[in-house]
């Protein structure tokens, strides 16, 4: 487990530092919360998932589905350094003809299963594939990453509805927890305190980590197994903008580009 | 006499017969959308998301990322307007192969009044990209381009009547989606339809052809893409077109027509419809005839033009 956990710590400061540098190339983009899903995407892309970036398609793969798609350049930079595509692309975020658009798009990048952006809807999407999977007869599992503010959409809570009547075990969803939405904190915006108790109440398991903590989110992928029959959310308390610490829990850094003097202390905080 | 929704649920049986992909993924309206038996007959290929059709139309768009053919079955103002961004976003952008099979299609659901009578569908899946758009006219039509719509690529928006509606077509009778049919051949004006109200166009052209003016009419059952081919070949020849169909005026066939007829400096047009108003509770036949979209309605615009 120890090595397992240093690989995923090791690959979470590659991922953010990817980020950052694509954001800050693209003068565009999201760092705030590439930077709070960092560790989770580490923990999907770099021990988690069964997949082959030699066969991106292969039809066995586990699935997974950014649906706070906005967060895509911390997606990007974990699909790039597991090898399905080149590192060359992460510099044409946003760009046009790129392969990396604003938001993503299933069909441009390898490796990715879905198309997101508009919020409220990768759950449901992870659904129609968690039942096909398993009636399917394949042993494959989804995931979803969702955003705590896109816990305001009701066609989230359509969705859990769906994963706990099916009895979705091979589904997992990971709330980003970090507090933090476009206007304000969701304190203030639309609270969202009691998101592993709702999603509980939906007939989820639903277990509440630290979402900075490899070992912890490891802990919390594995145990998701051993539960065939009920979905399992995993609410990972967060820290939006975390590893820079002029971004940490400041709303503005939600969709802003660093400029030059910010993109290079960031970089610095990232290297350590 | 039968509903088209009687087709889809027929239909999609017949398909789930022969091809494990097929799935329905119902919205608590499947004793209305006729999938009942579909339901108990292929439980490994039905899914029940209750009242929740923005959810049911992800559902189908991750069942078709994994080479299903999902229909997410429900009334055409459910799929259209509830769920209209999810068939947009998670749908037709991705160009998934999900089909949309939609029951209460324009004032069918005579007597539910406006909340139920889908008048602006059309026009809304005609305007997303990569959506396919077909409404048959009856029974066998509706059940064939359903059939047809399973193996047409991409995304397909599937409109039928809820009431009953006269059979014209045979049960061999074969339709390519895409491809409209011409009916008759008279030459004096096209009479181009979309779906049921076919019935009301048969009717006039016949009373027409008594007063010896014999009108193109084309079952135009795939409104996008449109068989421009078609029109081209009859309204080059008439120079004058009247559309028909059960939906706004705005946005439907009589949009599409009109569009390819501007483009193409070819004619005259006038377009049977909603005049951009909401239906009400009603028979069917008093619908029609007060929104002025029955066989009258048709006859006289058709006088109208050949009298130019």
């Amino acid at each position: 487990m120890k090595e397992r956990v240093a690989h995923v710590e090791a690959m979470a400061r590659k991922i953010r530092q990817e980020a950052i540098q694509m954001i800050y190339q693209a003068q565009s983009g999201h760092p705030g919360g590439s930077l709070s899903e960092a560790d989770i995407l580490a923990a999907l892309y770099f021990d988690e998932l069964n997949v082959r970036p030699g066969e991106p398609d292969w039809a066995e793969r586990d699935r997974f589905i950014l649906s706070k798609g906005h967060a895509c350049p911390g997606l990007y930079a974990a699909l790039a350094l597991r090898g399905f595509f080149g590192m060359e692309h992460l510099g044409t975020l946003r760009q046009f003809g790129s392969i990396l658009q604003g938001h993503p798009v299933m069909q441009k990048v390898p490796g990715l299963d879905m198309t997101t952006g508009s919020l409220g809807q990768g759950l449901s999407v992870a659904c129609g594939m968690a039942i096909g999977l398993r009636r399917a007869g394949m042993d494959s599992r989804v995931y979803a990453l969702l955003g705590d503010g896109e816990c305001d959409e009701g066609q989230v809570w359509e969705a859990a509805m769906t994963a706990s009547k099916y009895g979705l075990g091979n589904l997992c969803a990971i709330v980003d927890h970090n507090g933090l939405q476009n206007d304000s904190t969701t304190s203030v915006v639309q609270p969202q305190e009691n998101i592993a108790e709702r999603f509980g109440a939906f007939g989820w398991r639903s277990v509440q980590i630290n979402g900075h903590d490899a070992w912890q989110i490891l802990d919390a992928l594995d145990d998701a197994k051993r539960h065939p029959g009920q979905p399992t959310l995993i609410l990972a308390r967060t820290v939006k903008g975390k590893g820079v610490s002029f971004m940490e829990n400041i709303v503005s850094w939600h969709g802003t580009a660093p400029n030059d003097r910010q993109f290079e202390e960031a970089m610095k905080e990232l290297e350590g | 006499m039968a509903a088209t929704r009687d087709a889809f649920g027929h239909g999609v049986m017949e398909l789930a017969q022969n091809d494990p992909r097929i799935y329905v993924v119902d919205c608590d309206i499947s004793k209305s959308m006729k999938t009942v038996e579909f339901s108990r007959k292929f439980p490994q290929q039905h899914i029940n998301v209750g009242i929740a059709e923005q959810n049911g139309a992800g559902v189908c768009a991750g069942l078709a990322t994994l080479g299903n053919i999902p229909f997410l079955s429900t009334y055409a103002v459910f799929a259209s307007m509830r769920a209209c961004e999810q068939v947009r976003t998670s749908i037709c952008y991705p160009h998934l192969n999900v089909k949309l099979a939609c029951g209460h299609g324009g004032l069918t659901p005579a007597n539910d009044g406006a909340t139920h009578q889908a008048i602006e569908d059309v026009a809304i899946m005609r305007a997303l990209p990569g959506m396919t758009v077909v409404m048959g006219a009856d029974y066998h039509s509706a059940k064939a381009l359903t059939k047809a719509a399973a193996y047409y690529d991409g995304p397909v928006y599937l409109r039928y009547t809820r009431d009953s509606v006269p059979d014209f077509y045979g049960p061999d009778e074969t339709f390519e989606i895409g491809k409209g049919k011409l009916l008759r051949s008279g030459g004096a004006v096209t009479v181009v339809c979309f779906g049921e109200l076919l019935h009301e166009a048969l009717a006039a052209a016949q009373q027409l052809q008594a007063e010896g003016i014999a009108v193109d009419l084309i079952d135009m059952h795939t409104v996008k893409p449109l068989d421009t081919a078609l029109l081209r070949e009859s309204i080059s020849r008439t120079g004058r077109c009247v559309t028909v169909e059960d939906h706004n005026v705005i946005g439907g066939l009589g949009s599409a027509v009109g569009e390819w007829m501007a483009e193409n400096q070819c004619g005259r047009l006038i377009r049977i419809g909603l005049q951009d108003r909401f239906g009400q509770s009603g028979p069917y036949e008093t619908l029609l005839k007060t929104y002025g979209m029955d066989r009258c309605a048709i006859a006289d615009a058709v006088r109208r033009l050949a009298a130019e």
